[in-house]
């Protein structure tokens, strides 16, 4: 006998035809899956009760273990566990900063690093696929049917090149992917703040490794991120390393071998997760050597050796309402994300920043996972009310290079997804055949200064006038924030178009480098704007002058024609330089220079187009 | 004529209801269709359904419509687990059989 779920009303589903969706989120440390069960959004266990898998992948030669039993072996075998594989999705060997003193074998890849196991060189994407092929084994299980799809939760940062490598494991474990969502969004949905009233809510999500602060505007329906910032190397585990120091300082312990080293650190967890309720906690171990240790650790201690470790998530915090422009008293509430922030001394912090109680009743661990289940629900046609339809923003901003190395938004940052935009450019130079179309990612008004996703060309434009060519160029984002691009030139119809794979990803300090860049550089962006704007007129201007030179040079005496040469020299020579406007003087004066010539090829052209010609025919 | 939930499965009504924040309670029913000619209807009930039959168990109002009850007259509706699995189970004394997954039956 089936076990049925309580259904909306009027949406009971045909017998084996439930439409069956769950909600993902695929962390860095540990990784969870919730579904909506009778109205209600609730985290799948295991059959050991345990609802957290950790996000650690073990490959043998002839099996691959994935979660407490490859934790478990990431000690006696570190070449061939892996964990923390979502720092490495999306992104090339060169992104990596510690990949020397990281255990893994890395193989640079074009695209995506790799790492070299004993079952062979695996990607980050095939590696997250196996976490997420137990996650779904574990949802047919307790759903008893197929998935009809998921919502797959990323980082609000995480750029086109890591989603889509996200999207692609999920495809790789067999998951229909529905929509993949922010974390600090799905977050909110959990705490049904998008259907509250409008306001900029925090996020603050301490993780086991890593810290996240993400500042989110709610309007319509919408949800837009202000700002995020973060420490990609802070969490729960810093707070047990103080711990576990202390403790070596109590027991005046010798160095310590790699066993007695990880009971510590593990006593030293279970103490920290014992003052999260209680005052003190009394810490006993027995390590190989002999050596004994017996103390009492109060909550106040435990507080002021981690001060600072707090401390350090307000620095981020700060700065992610600066980069908002908003201060702390436009925060209409603060969500709590994240196993850490059950410590008392965490919530006291964020309370006291924020003025504010945080919203903690929800399992900071869950949340992420329960607010894409219902994410998911909605998706999946299992509510009537589909004004609940959630939108999302594209995080930084999508343009073309034009000429003169100029950025070129298509799409701004913050565009509500999915979206389509087009724009038509033109051709620079007389007879131009072919253009390339230079795809970017980023705030910065130079080319350089932004992300490069793609290149593509498009060829067969017929020969025309520098200026006549129509090439509409369209950006197409679908409701993951995936983009494709497509450049068409209306009078032929030629197409050209490319599905944006970029081939690296962007570190998270680096998405927020780049945004608060984008600030700070504003000035000599606009600077660097301007010359390049200059750059580019002069040029046309000097090309346009000698091509006419050449061809009506005889309507010229010799001292204008070296008066013309003179202006063109001056111009170049102030192009070499890097004042917009000496150059901007130099083109006012190569045209003055060239007035008079104009005027006489016009006349000449007015003549030729006229003789022969009754003067009626002009009437 | 009476149809009623187990203990268990009010509770586990009550609960869902609440979490849910509105609703009246369920409305249950059967609908022609499925490998077995009938399949069950189990839907949260925001008003209370004109016509239905209303019956009380535990604290939960559950509705059942005219023309469904003779076929489900008698049941009652069990809150189950079966491995990792979870949720409601029909003990419909009418059913004389059933398709493998027990999702529709006849009568």
């Amino acid at each position: 006998m089936a076990l049925l779920q309580i259904s909306e009303p009027g949406m009971s589903t045909a017998p084996h035809q439930h439409r069956l969706a769950v909600g993902i989120d695929l962390g860095t440390t540990n990784s969870l899956v919730a579904t909506v069960r009778s109205g209600l959004a609730v985290v799948l266990d295991d059959a050991e009760g345990h609802s957290l898998l950790p996000s650690v992948v073990r490959y043998q030669a002839d099996r691959v273990d994935v979660g407490y039993a490859a934790k478990r072996a990431q000690n006696v075998d570190p070449h061939n566990t892996i964990v923390s594989v979502k720092r490495f999705m999306g992104r090339g060997l060169a992104d990596i900063q510690d990949a020397a003193s990281s255990p893994y074998r890395f193989v640079d890849a074009p695209g995506m690093v790799q790492i070299k196991t004993v079952a062979g060189t695996k990607s980050p994407v095939e590696v997250s696929a196996e976490i997420l092929k137990v996650l779904r084994a574990r949802a047919e299980a307790s759903l008893g049917g197929e998935l009809v799809g998921a919502v797959i939760t990323v980082p609000a940062y995480f750029d086109d090149a890591q989603r889509q490598a996200t999207k692609d494991a999920a495809q790789l474990a067999g998951l229909n992917v529905l929509r993949l969502l922010n974390e600090p969004t799905a977050a909110a949905i959990a705490y049904g703040l998008d259907n509250a009233s409008e306001g900029v809510y925090a996020v603050y999500d301490l993780g086991g490794g890593t810290f996240d602060i993400s500042i989110l505007k709610l309007s319509k329906g919408v949800f837009e991120v202000l700002a995020t910032n973060g420490d990609s190397a802070l969490g729960g585990d810093d707070f047990d390393q103080r711990v576990f120091c202390w403790m070596v300082e109590q027991g005046r312990f010798q160095p310590l071998s790699a066993n007695d080293t990880r009971l510590l650190l593990t006593k030293a967890r279970d103490a920290k997760e014992t003052l999260t309720e209680h005052l003190d906690v009394r810490i006993t171990a027995v390590l190989s050597t002999g050596e004994m240790l017996d103390a009492t650790l109060t909550q106040a201690d435990f507080n002021a050796m981690t001060a600072s470790l707090v401390n350090k998530t307000l620095a981020p915090t700060r700065k992610a309402l600066r980069d908002a422009g908003l201060s702390v008293e436009e925060i209409k509430g603060v969500v709590m994300v994240g196993g850490s922030t059950r410590m008392p001394c965490v919530r006291h912090a964020v309370a006291d920043f924020f003025k504010q109680t945080p919203l903690t009743n929800l399992d900071p661990d869950k949340v992420v996972a329960l607010g894409a289940a219902m994410q998911a629900d909605v998706l999946a046609g299992n509510r009537v009310d589909d004004d609940w339809l959630l939108l999302d923003v594209i995080p930084l901003s999508l343009g073309l290079e034009t000429m003169g190395g100029l950025t070129e938004k298509v799409i701004p940052r913050n565009t509500t997804i999915p979206t389509a935009r087009a724009q038509d450019f033109t051709t620079f130079k007389d007879g131009q055949t072919a253009m390339s179309v230079h795809v970017l990612q980023g705030e910065r008004e130079l080319a350089v200064d932004c992300r490069s996703l793609a290149r593509f060309e498009l060829r067969g434009i017929p020969p025309m006038v520098a200026g006549a060519a129509r090439i509409r160029v369209t950006f197409q984002v679908d409701a993951d924030g995936l983009l494709s691009v497509s450049a068409r030139e209306q009078s032929t119809g030629i197409e050209a178009a490319v599905q944006v794979k970029p081939s690296y990803g962007l570190a998270d300090e680096e998405i927020t480098r780049m945004l608060k860049d984008a600030f700070t550089h504003a000035k000599d962006d606009m600077r660097a704007r301007a010359l390049n704007e200059q750059l580019v007129d002069a040029q046309g201007l000097i090309a346009a002058t000698r091509a006419a030179m050449a061809e009506d040079g005889a309507l010229l005496s010799e001292a204008e024609t070296a008066m013309i040469e003179a202006a063109i020299t001056d111009l170049e020579k102030r192009m070499a330089g890097s004042d917009h406007s000496a150059i901007k003087r130099g083109i006012e004066a190569l045209n003055a220079a060239t007035t008079e010539f104009a005027q006489r090829r016009m006349d000449q052209n007015v003549r030729r187009a006229m003789a022969g010609q009754k003067l009626e025919t002009f009437g | 004529m009476a149809v009623t939930l187990s203990e268990r499965a009010a509770q586990h009504v009550s609960n869902f209801l609440a979490k849910r924040g509105k609703g009246v309670g369920i409305r249950l029913g059967v609908r022609t269709t499925g490998c077995s000619g009938m399949a069950y209807k189990l839907e949260f009930a925001d008003a209370v359904p004109e016509g239905d039959e209303q019956f009380e168990s535990f604290g939960v109002k559950v509705f059942v419509d005219p023309k469904s009850l003779p076929y489900i007259d008698g049941t009652e509706l069990d809150y189950a687990r079966e491995g990792l699995n979870e949720g409601f189970k029909f003990n419909n004394p009418n059913v004389k059989n059933e398709c493998g997954c027990g999702e529709s039956f006849n009568v």
